[in-house]
């Protein structure tokens, strides 16, 4: 049948991203549905950025294997595709009696699931490495192969590798229905039914809901969403590794961390949210993730914060990760609640994905021309004299656009003529950090404008700042004047 | 007896006007601050400003403004005239964009070169 | 490396008057370096009237008044470089910018100039719970699309902040056929000119809500309500005041930082309450041969004020050049004499300059400041210890209204303790007015 794909992921996040690049290392037309205007729509752009070690999740279980595995796999990833990520390194702290008997108890888990290196500290060792730390901290669980990472930038990376080798992305195609069909399955989508022998399941939040239009219903999502802060660059280097207070039953608690591009990143709370994609700041969680964070580290200067927002985490109701073939319907792969260290995970989750998929009778061969190579360029990193040059050869690196970032006009046009280019402010934003820093696009937000306007062929008011439906401008001056006065 | 703030300047003085002994006005610190005073409660006027459309200038639109302050009554009427304006550019500030704007006698004219 | 006497970062009316003054002073080899694509700064947006009536005695508009400056620039030999952006500068005054046609430059001047202004505060400095909507702008940003882009950004529109920005663009968006349905200030008085709540507000019967914050804003896509509620005395929303707005536009008007990232990394001494760098009376930082002047140093509420402040800037950078040249004839360093340290007494929040070189002043000093909150019947102290210099009665004081106040050279011979204190007091009724209204009388000279 002619537009019959060998598997077809739904939803772009870094799941499905990490599945796709996996799969178009073989000879497999793969093609990824993505409701959201660009990639990266849900969990995946918000939550806490960090590539956690491994000690967290039961011996035994899927995520203590995929954890550790996916650890080693994000650090050779961020190299080859050019994506920020830092091994730093992560303390959980001690701050009451009873915290240094779950550090124990972290440690030898860690052990189990063989994280490396993992130490326990005392005071006087945990303040000299991290002088901002709470005078009150009595110990710490010291985690080196700890790392973060632009999550969002990640699943770009892999994305954009996968369409080089071959992989289709539609966005903006909301799967609303599955049908079995004799060779596979038919996704019904707004746009049309797209054919497939083999889906996956990679709906974040929504996966128990795209589960359920192919198989019995036999798990639930049970949403949770956490609020952050992140602070200007005078704050990222109060300390320099992750920052995790003891976990409880809700979470991994509130930590304080750098990320990769210079601020400081502090959250989440955690608070249940009845719909999946519920992502509002609220008054009474940001206090709560104030009055938390300055207890590990009462230095945070909360005046210097830039940017408030919140994530979903697609929890289910297992314990453990949801990857199987779904019962009672063949070929179609769950990977599904896929909560923290789900990030961390990604990259193993794929290659587990791919042996599932192999198992129900895909053919794996090899993708003879496949290349994972990703370079990008970084006006502000540049030495002085490959900024000369860059300039020399393409005015439009002379010209600065952003300001706060230090972005030129010439990394924004690349963004805009990359293999999965963005539509909108935020797109650009988190392609080349436009518009991310303290001005929060203040100032340059109506040059960015202008330039994808110009460079897609766009009217201005149809350039959106986001998600589908952020409309940035409603008209011209001196044209319509009635709307108004309704 | 009306209190009011006077809007001449920036310092923005807390007049008093005497409506029944001939618009007596006192917390001035200025003559304008006066003539304000009685003006504002016998005929308010305001100097407006806005934009029009042009073509060929560095940006969408040029500034304008009134060249004397009109009746406030007639603001939103005399700046829906503006909808219809195009200039071309080159314009110099000072420039009449529209003349004698509802009879007034009051032009709008650009406020800057472009 | 490529020389200049004088470089002044920043072509907005501070960058301007600064540039001018020190052509007018003598300087000759002087750049100004100007990220947009002209001069003029934030005024060339500021299509409003109301600018000049300190400088040029008559009511203009925001480009209006960079026109002037301009066109007295363009009567200079002062060499400009728009589209530039300066990356980084030193203390030994090399300055890193880029642009398109110059490429990556790095320029040693004799004196720095700084002139950056200021930036707007965001949603997220203030934190504003929420969803996270198309329709939310500074007050700045919307006033470029509207004034110079030509674009209208929302419909039905609610305020935060009653900065001047902010009120401002209700009355713009007015006359642009927009309806502004409330301006909500989270504190007890309007941080804006009363001049601006009566034009911007008053004239359109728009309602200031004080003591009020948006506690929630709604909105998948664009904006779609914000809930405002009343706020207690320690700016804490009140449970039951809530009103719910529906709008598809939120402006925000709160409050403005000096852009002081370039001052920060080259480590010039900052203070912390302007956000500025510290200046002494000719608005030399605390790094020889580097100057600052207007919204950088300190946000100003009126441009007239940035001038004059810039025109010192610049005399005094012109002059330093001209010193150095002088002094390496003559060789080492003078002596510059005693320097008095400006200290906030009550209800003051900050002074700007923060140091007085008493040697350098030649008839008085201004000293600029903002209070607390909002006094009447007041009267301003200048102390010296326990010792009273100057005094300055005031009917009325408020934050959003910078003060200034001019000291003679002659009492500020006499201070002993090292440091004079600027503080607000209550008029006393046994005091004689006599005393400050010569002291005024004198500055005013």
């Amino acid at each position: 049948m002619a537009g019959m794909y060998d598997v077809a992921i739904v939803g772009c996040g870094i799941t499905g991203a990490a599945l796709a690049y996996e799969l178009s290392k073989y000879q497999v037309k793969t093609v990824v549905l993505e409701r959201g205007n660009d990639v990266a729509y849900a969990t995946t752009r918000a939550n806490s950025a960090i590539v956690h070690a491994g000690y967290d999740p039961e011996p035994g279980t899927m995520m203590a294997r995929l954890n550790v595995r996916g650890n080693a796999l994000i650090e050779q990833l961020a190299q080859t595709l050019d994506v920020p990520y830092q091994k730093i390194g992560s303390f959980v702290l001690a701050l009451q009696p009873e915290d240094q008997e779950t550090l124990r108890a972290l440690y030898n888990r860690g052990v189990q699931n063989g994280v490396p290196e993992l130490r326990l500290l005392s005071r006087e060792e945990a303040l000299a490495m991290e002088p901002a730390l709470s005078p009150d901290v009595l110990g710490a669980l010291y985690a080196p192969s700890a790392g973060i990472v632009s999550p969002w930038e990640l699943c770009l990376a892999l994305m954009e590798a996968a369409v080089q080798n071959g992989a289709e992305l539609r966005l903006m195609h909301e799967v609303t229905g599955v049908e079995k069909t004799e060779e596979g399955y038919a996704l019904q989508t707004p746009q049309g039914p797209v054919h497939s022998r083999f889906v996956v399941n990679a709906a974040g939040v929504d996966a128990a809901k795209v589960h359920a239009m192919a198989a019995p219903a036999d798990f639930t999502i049970a949403p949770s969403r956490g609020e952050y802060y992140l602070l200007d660059k005078n704050q990222g280097q109060l300390v320099s590794r992750v920052i995790f207070q003891c976990p409880s039953k809700v979470g991994k608690g509130v930590l304080v961390a750098p990320t990769v591009h210079g601020n400081l990143i502090v959250g989440p709370n955690a608070e249940p949210v009845g719909q999946g994609h519920d992502t509002a700041t609220t008054g009474q969680g940001l206090d709560f993730v104030r009055q938390q964070a300055l207890k590990s580290v009462p230095g945070v200067n909360f005046r210097e914060s830039i940017r408030n927002f919140a994530g979903v985490r697609a929890n289910s109701d297992c314990d453990d990760f949801i990857i199987r073939e779904a019962p009672g319907a063949p070929g179609f792969i769950d990977l599904a609640g896929i909560k923290s260290p789900g990030l961390t995970s990604a990259p193993a989750i794929a290659e587990e994905a791919v042996a599932l998929l192999q198992g129900c009778g895909l053919a794996l061969l090899p993708n003879e021309e496949f290349r994972a190579y990703r370079r990008k360029i970084r006006f502000k990193e540049l030495p002085v004299e490959e900024k000369q040059a860059l300039i020399r050869r393409d005015p439009r690196f002379g010209r600065v656009i952003c300001r706060c970032e230090t972005i030129t006009e010439g990394e924004i046009v690349a963004a805009l003529h990359s293999p999965i280019p963005p539509t909108t402010l935020d797109g650009v934003k988190r392609r080349c950090n436009a518009g991310m820093g303290r001005c929060q696009g203040g100032f340059c937000s109506p040059r960015v404008q202008e330039i994808i306007s110009r460079e897609l062929g766009l009217p201005m008011e149809q350039v959106l700042l986001g998600d589908l439906g952020t409309v940035i401008l409603t008209g011209r001056t001196k044209s319509d004047k009635q709307g108004g006065l309704a | 007896m009306t209190e009011l703030i006077c809007i001449v300047c920036p310092k923005g003085c807390h007049l008093k006007v005497d409506e029944e002994n001939g618009y007596r006005v006192t917390g001035n610190s200025c003559k304008r601050g006066e003539e304000y005073g009685k003006k504002e409660l016998t005929n308010p006027t305001r100097v407006i400003t806005s934009t029009v459309r042009v073509t060929g200038g560095l940006h969408q639109r040029l500034p304008v403004k009134t060249d004397k302050d009109i009746s406030k009554k007639l603001i939103f009427d005399a700046v829906r005239l503006l909808d219809d304006v195009t200039v071309q550019s080159p314009v110099k500030a000072g420039d009449v964009v529209l003349a004698n704007v509802l009879g007034t006698g009051v032009n709008f004219v650009a406020s800057r070169d472009m | 490396m490529e020389k200049y006497d004088i470089i002044v970062i920043g072509g907005g009316p501070a960058g301007l008057a600064a540039a001018c003054k020190a052509w007018e002073e003598g300087a000759r080899s002087i750049l100004i370096l100007e990220r947009d694509k002209e001069l003029g700064g934030i005024l060339n947006q500021c299509i409003h009237n109301g600018f000049g009536l300190h400088y040029f005695k008559e009511e203009l508009t925001g480009p209006e008044y960079a026109g002037r400056f301009i066109a007295m620039l363009q009567s200079t030999g002062v060499q400009v470089k728009l589209d530039t952006m300066v990356l980084h500068i030193t203390q030994d005054r090399v300055v890193h910018a880029v642009n398109s046609k110059d490429g990556y430059m790095q320029l040693q001047a004799g004196a720095i100039v700084l002139a950056m202004g200021c930036r707007e505060r965001t949603r997220g400095a203030i934190a504003i719970p929420g969803d996270r909507p198309a329709g939310i702008f500074t007050a700045g940003t919307a006033q470029r699309y509207v004034n110079m882009e030509g674009y209208m950004v929302g419909r039905r529109v609610v305020i935060l902040g009653s900065g001047d920005i902010g009120l401002i663009m209700a009355r713009r968006m007015t006359l642009e056929g927009a309806k502004v349905l409330a301006c909500v200030e989270l504190m007890p008085y309007s941080n804006g000119l009363n001049r601006n709540i009566v034009q911007c507000l008053n004239d359109y019967n728009i309602p200031l809500y004080l003591s009020h914050t948006i506690t929630d804003i709604k909105g998948q896509g664009r904006v779609q309500s914000v809930t405002v509620s009343r706020v207690d005395e320690n700016r804490r929303p009140v449970p039951g005041s809530e009103m719910v707005f529906d709008c598809d536009t939120v402006l925000l008007s709160v409050g403005l930082i000096p852009e002081n990232e370039l001052t920060r990394e080259a480590q010039i001494p900052m203070d912390r309450r302007t956000n500025g760098a510290l200046v002494y009376e000719n608005m030399e930082t605390m790094v020889p041969g580097i100057f600052a002047c207007g919204n950088v140093v300190h946000v100003h509420d009126l441009v007239d004020f940035v001038t004059a402040e810039s025109q010192r800037a610049g005399a005094a950078a012109a002059r330093f050049v001209k010193n150095r040249e002088t002094a390496q004839e003559q060789e080492g360093e003078q002596d510059s004499g005693p320097v008095l340290q400006v200290q906030n007494g009550s209800c003051v929040n900050y002074t700007v300059p923060q140091s007085i070189r008493v040697e350098q002043v030649e008839k008085r000093v201004e000293i600029f400041f903002r209070v607390n909150q909002v006094y009447r019947d007041r009267v301003i102290r200048v102390m010296d210890g326990e010792n009273q210099l100057a005094s300055y009665p005031r009917e009325h004081m408020a934050p959003g209204e910078m003060e200034r106040i001019a000291l003679p050279r002659a009492l500020l011979d006499k201070v002993q303790s090292g440091a004079i204190t600027v503080m607000v007091a209550p008029k006393e009724q046994a005091e004689k007015p006599e005393q400050p209204e010569k002291a005024e009388q004198e500055a005013a000279k």
